[in-house]
């Protein structure tokens, strides 16, 4: 094992952050943390990586405990946090080569692990961090983090507030790392980056709600789900609401998300019940579940 | 009825030295339509927000927000408009009450205004028992929430909303749109902009930028028929990755 969390608590004051967390991360595995803000996940990151004690449990990274070899570990891992944390004043050259002599190495020694990324980023090595743009920032401290050739990299929100191109262009460089033999942890509020990891954790208010693969999680919905759509979506909504044997009413890009309490549910009763409330053009069909669905279904 | 307009930019353009962070463009929005802004980080969407909501003064071009002149009178676009951003939204260390009163205050509501205001807002949003707490110590979604209904405490015929569910949990996301569509459908324009692409798709219409320029703007349905494509975040990637 890679990561082993076993029984992992930790509370703020009177906020509890974590509750009695247990999970294992593969060694090579690209690992999922999918959670809204304030699920817990960055204080998760935090133990991991020795920069604060859990009030109980243990974890090992890389067959290190992050107590009692809190050293090794730091040799071993990568951590690029959530908030840009790089010297904004040194230039992107500058970074790098401070990380590298913290970490005993070179730029040379390890250059080919973050190539391909600092490559994107080299013809403005000699700008300074903090005249970057987002993406660029992101691509810096990805290399940053792993000048020393970690064998666990942590990675935490790396594409939160980032657009879908550079989102998908990121995930796209996790992809290659991975190939490389490198274990990473990383988490995420966007629920359809999920499907790209090999297993993911749900977490909210300090709580795994599930753990399997991206693929498992989505077959074990326990509804059948049917988009819905009508001429006028507000009132949509406040009607579906309205239906007795709703179970869940959820706008999901351009349709409303239904299931209905009732095993033998006949969409053309709803349908009928729609109309009566003056809505036209109305459609329901079955459709797909994906993550996001499981996630609102275990999280009510 | 044509329904009139709320936005119109025409060729507005913002230039810094010589870079042209916003470059001629073009577009309208309508009373109590849902318009998505979107665009690529760097794109330019907020210089081209902060051109309409008259704390910017573009470089040249011409616009009007809430039938006002984004160079004669950016004070009164201030007054008739709502903004909301993730980034900054309330006062954290004010309870619920003392912020709905501070920014009823700033808006120019009488006393009597904002009590019944205040009233109506916190039942509306099931905020009785934290009324008198920090803003500070909610969660996050319940701030949101506040932050959207307090940019509207004026009642402004137009809230620009910047990226304002990063980070919100999917139920919580869900419910703030409930609160758009709701705000829509009295008849208030919502100006929003964000990076999750299925909330593209709950606009009436979007625009996307492309390096200062926007490159397509149309309802979500014609812009995948237009690009061949299943879902908004393919016209995006289509479009914003040349």
């Amino acid at each position: 094992m890679s990561i082993s969390i076993q029984h992992i608590s930790k509370s703020y004051e009177d906020v509890t952050a974590l509750k009695d967390i247990s999970f294992e991360v593969k060694e090579g595995e690209l690992f999922g943390l999918i959670g809204p803000d304030g699920a817990g996940k960055t204080t998760l990151f935090r133990i991991l990586t020795t920069l604060l004690f859990a009030d109980e449990g243990t974890a090992t990274v890389a067959g290190y405990d992050v107590v009692d070899n809190y050293k090794d570990i730091r040799n071993h891992v990568g951590y690029m946090p959530g908030r840009f944390s790089l010297y904004q004043d040194l230039t992107v050259e500058e970074n790098l080569t401070f990380f590298a002599t913290i970490f005993g190495t070179t730029i040379e020694e390890n250059y080919d692990l973050i190539k391909d990324i600092y490559v994107q980023i080299e013809p403005f090595k000699n700008r300074r961090a903090g005249k970057l743009s987002g993406g660029m920032k992101q691509k810096l401290a990805l290399s940053c983090a792993l000048i020393h050739k970690p064998n666990v990299l942590f990675l935490d929100e790396p594409t939160t507030g980032v657009d879908p191109v550079s989102r998908k262009e990121f995930w796209e460089m996790l992809k290659r790392l991975q190939k490389k033999g490198i274990t990473m942890l990383v988490s995420t509020p966007y629920m359809d980056e999920a499907a790209l990891c090999d297993r993911i954790a749900l977490i909210q208010d300090g709580a795994i709600l599930e753990i399997d693969t991206p693929q498992e999680i989505i077959k074990h919905y326990p509804k059948k789900i049917y988009d819905i759509k009508a001429n006028n979506m507000y009132e949509l909504i406040l009607y579906l609401n309205e239906y007795q044997y709703n179970h869940s009413v959820y706008p999901f890009g351009e349709f409303i998300h239904y299931t209905d309490k009732r095993d033998d549910f006949n969409p053309d009763e709803l349908v009928q019940f729609l109309k009566d409330k003056g809505l036209e053009n109305i459609t329901i069909q079955p459709t797909a579940t994906t993550i996001e669905d499981t996630f609102m279904e275990l999280a009510r | 009825m044509k329904k009139t307009n709320i936005i119109q930019a025409k060729n507005l353009t913002k230039k810094f030295g010589d870079f042209t962070a916003v470059n001629a463009i073009t577009f309208e929005v309508k009373q109590g339509e849902i318009f998505g802004f979107l665009g690529a980080n760097g794109a330019g969407k907020t210089t081209a927000m902060k051109m309409l909501i008259g704390i910017s003064t573009p470089t040249s071009g011409e616009a009007e927000v809430a039938g006002l002149d984004v160079y004669k009178n950016p004070e009164g676009i201030k007054k008739s408009i709502g903004y909301m951003s993730q980034k900054f939204a309330l006062y954290d260390d004010l309870t619920v009450k003392e912020n709905i009163t501070f920014f009823g205050g700033i808006y120019g509501l009488s006393r009597q205004q904002i009590k019944e205001k205040s009233t109506l807002l916190i039942n509306e949003l099931g905020l009785q028992k934290v009324a008198g707490e920090l803003v500070g110590s909610l969660p996050l979604g319940w701030k949101q929430k506040l932050a959207f209904s307090v940019a509207l405490l004026h009642d402004p015929k137009i809230i620009f909303l910047d990226e304002p569910t990063g980070g919100v949990d999917p139920i919580t996301r869900r419910q703030f749109w409930e609160m758009i569509y709701k705000t829509a459908y009295e008849g208030t324009t919502v100006f929003v902009t964000t990076h999750y692409m299925d909330e593209a798709e709950y606009c009436n219409r979007v625009s996307i930028m492309v390096d200062g320029k926007i490159e397509a703007l149309d309802t979500p349905k014609k812009l995948k028929e237009q690009f061949n494509v299943a879902s908004m975040n393919d016209v995006f990637l289509k479009l914003a990755r040349g």
